[in-house]
């Protein structure tokens, strides 16, 4: 255990390496920086200007020297102040990621709750009605595009009025509730996009399932067990699928990208303050510090999630152990 | 098949658009926004009950602020076929002015409704297809060329090579895409034309999205290259471009086709993700994308949800490109078919 941590973590190094440099030689190379709206204000003096140009090192066009100027106080723990809200960049980014973590966490929650048991279901029914049925619906969820299905959303919310159509929270009445109301005006915000977002994975899932349960169906102790006299259900429930789980597991870490990905797109159709709107207002504006703390994270999400993936399959699966 | 037959009808619809649609795309009526569709509002009987050939009742607009409109029974618009109207090439070459269907000015006829500048959204997805559909053509024989290049060295040498190319694949795969995406589309500022934003999205697409190419082909030329043909051809002396080029990569190729039907709906769903979030296909061009963009504001999405129209295009394009690729699939492979 203790090994496998420090391995990740080494590994992730590289990678956290990597990717923030690219970014910030993006981010340089790219015509035009934050300062160019500010010379169109007239109230903003150009000398003014000149100092913040200066002060965030925004003059200088070397990728090396200006991707240091950023890594050399991140070691240390300092990300910086954002070029446009003026407060820490830490301080703006925690909230976001929570936000995102709540939505994706859920997600993957809900479209393993309703795979699991949708996978199973299409193996052992399999090529009849039900199995049809299944495979039919995940292959719509797959192909339906995640804007399209967040507008459909947010139109079916506004027309009913049973669910909020945007934000995380209710603006007005926020400051008056218990934590318990806030508790439930939270979930009730997130039940439309955990939908949009628990569906992008869901039909990848159902046919690992499905596969992987048609697979172990046709094993050995599966007989044995039917031959001992358990019920179909027991053997199905208690035999199969807890040796089906394995790959899901595994397909989990894969899913984090699509994941995060689907996730800006509906975070933005549903005004949700996660992660996603966040990067992509800062690129927006060019808001080079936000940006380069949010890809961190982003990075940092996606090792992370691999590594609780591969904890889970030791903890499902006595046979493999991490070493 | 059926997925094959809707791709074909998609595909000629996109290739004739000028024909099809009545009005061009930017041919904008400023005095009817937001008009409701025609659609369910064409008429064959006329007011004695008999039958006439279709025709819509004049619009007149009851409220411009709320953009609400009536059905006017004093005037009607009969539906002419192969009209004269707004100036087109037919097919890209020839000029023509001729369009499948039309009313007579002053009226106008929006099937599927107009948009918040009046704006024909029948005509708009016809020619917004243009863009969204051959996107995903033109992204993935980009795509693929790299990745057979990078999957057939990577495969083939093995070794340090591979190992290298191997690891950036991995991280190509694992970085959510979209946000590589949206950084990748910042380097090229903005003020562009849009035939220049077209090829810059499918440049970043493609340079996103080859990875899963490269590694399908590379795990093929693994086996491949052990076979004995390819032995024989480097006992001949080929040249190792020759072997992998003219001995190796053909033999993917079946695999290739089914990956690569398989990854269009990426490049179709990452330009309308673009040009939805206003970093893609500016207005007044079309694209499947910035259509939905308008349904972004809360009230023209209530008021007015036909604006989510290219959004079915979009599901029904995406469905028959997986079906195709799943077809294709088990065709290559009748193993997954057990």
């Amino acid at each position: 255990m203790r090994t496998l941590l420090t391995r990740r973590v080494l590994a992730s190094i590289p990678l956290l390496i990597a990717v923030t440099f690219l970014t910030k030689a993006l981010l340089v190379l790219s015509p035009g920086n934050y300062l160019d709206a500010l010379y169109a204000n007239p109230a903003i003096g150009p000398d003014h200007i000149e100092r913040l140009s200066k002060m965030w090192h925004l003059d200088s066009h070397n990728v090396f020297e200006r991707y240091w100027y950023w890594l050399w106080p991140a070691l240390q723990g300092d990300f910086g102040e954002s070029f446009s809200k003026s407060a820490s960049v830490l301080s703006l980014i925690t909230e976001r990621v929570l936000n995102t973590l709540l939505l994706t966490g859920s997600a993957l929650v809900v479209s393993w709750l309703v795979a699991i048991p949708l996978g199973a279901l299409a193996a052992v029914y399999r090529g009849r009605w039900m199995d049809r049925v299944i495979g039919m619906f995940s292959f719509l969820g797959l192909s339906i595009p995640t804007v399209f299905f967040s507008l459909l959303m947010v139109l079916f919310a506004a027309r009913t009025g049973l669910f909020p159509a945007g934000g995380i929270h209710d603006q007005r009445m926020w400051d008056v509730m218990t934590p318990w109301q806030r508790f439930v005006d939270t979930l009730w915000h997130l039940v439309l996009p955990t939908i949009v977002l628990g569906t992008v994975g869901l039909a990848q899932y159902v046919r690992q399932m499905r596969g992987e349960m048609i697979d172990v169906l046709s094993r050995d102790y599966i007989r044995t067990a039917r031959a001992k006299g358990l019920s179909r259900f027991q053997v199905v429930a208690r035999h199969a699928v807890a040796n089906a789980l394995n790959p899901l597991v595994t397909l989990f870490g894969f899913s984090l990208a699509y994941l995060l990905a689907g996730a800006l797109l509906t975070e933005y159709v549903f005004s949700w303050p996660g992660l996603g709107t966040l990067i992509y207002d800062a690129l927006r504006d060019k808001d080079e510090p936000v940006v380069m703390a949010a890809t961190v994270m982003l990075v940092l999400m996606l090792v992370v999630g691999n590594l609780i993936a591969d904890v889970l399959l030791a903890v499902l699966d006595p046979r493999i152990r991490l070493e | 098949m059926a997925a094959l037959y809707t791709l074909v009808v998609l595909y000629a619809a996109a290739l004739l658009a000028g024909f099809l649609a009545p009005y061009s795309y930017d041919d904008a009526d400023h005095a009817l926004p937001f008009h409701y569709p025609m659609i369910g509002h064409v008429h064959i009987r006329d007011e004695n009950g008999r039958f006439s050939r279709p025709f819509i009742y004049s619009t007149t607009v009851v409220n411009p602020q709320r953009a609400e409109y009536a059905g006017d029974r004093s005037a009607k618009h009969p539906i002419r076929f192969f009209v004269r109207g707004d100036e087109y090439r037919f097919v890209g070459l020839i000029k023509s002015n001729i369009h499948l269907f039309g009313v007579d000015k002053p009226g106008r006829f929006f099937l599927f409704g107009s948009d918040s500048l009046g704006q024909d959204i029948f005509s708009r997805i016809l020619y917004g297809s243009q863009v969204s559909l051959t996107i995903g053509i033109v992204g993935i024989l980009i795509s693929t060329v790299i990745g057979m290049v990078v999957g057939g060295i990577a495969g083939y040498f093995g070794g340090p090579t591979d190992f290298t190319l191997m690891r950036v694949v991995e991280v190509l795969l694992a970085l959510p895409s979209l946000y590589f995406i949206l950084i990748l589309r910042q380097l090229f500022g903005e003020g562009l034309s849009s035939i220049q934003i077209y090829f810059i999205i499918v440049v970043i697409l493609a340079l996103v999205g080859w990875a899963t190419e490269a590694r399908v082909i590379r795990g093929m030329v693994l086996s491949i290259k052990e076979q004995d043909y390819v032995v024989a051809a480097r006992a001949l002396g080929f040249s190792n471009s020759r072997i992998i080029l003219r001995h190796i990569l053909p033999n993917t190729l079946s695999f290739v086709i089914v990956t690569a039907t398989l990854s269009v709906p990426f490049y179709i769903l990452g330009e309308v993700a673009l040009s939805f979030l206003g970093v893609g296909i500016q207005p007044p061009e079309a694209s499947w994308g910035n259509m939905l963009s308008a349904a972004q504001q809360f009230r023209v999405l209530t008021d007015f949800p036909w604006v989510l129209t290219p959004g079915f295009f979009i599901f029904v394009a995406v469905i028959a490109w997986n079906f195709l690729g799943d077809g294709l699939r088990d065709a290559a492979d009748p193993r997954t078919l057990q």
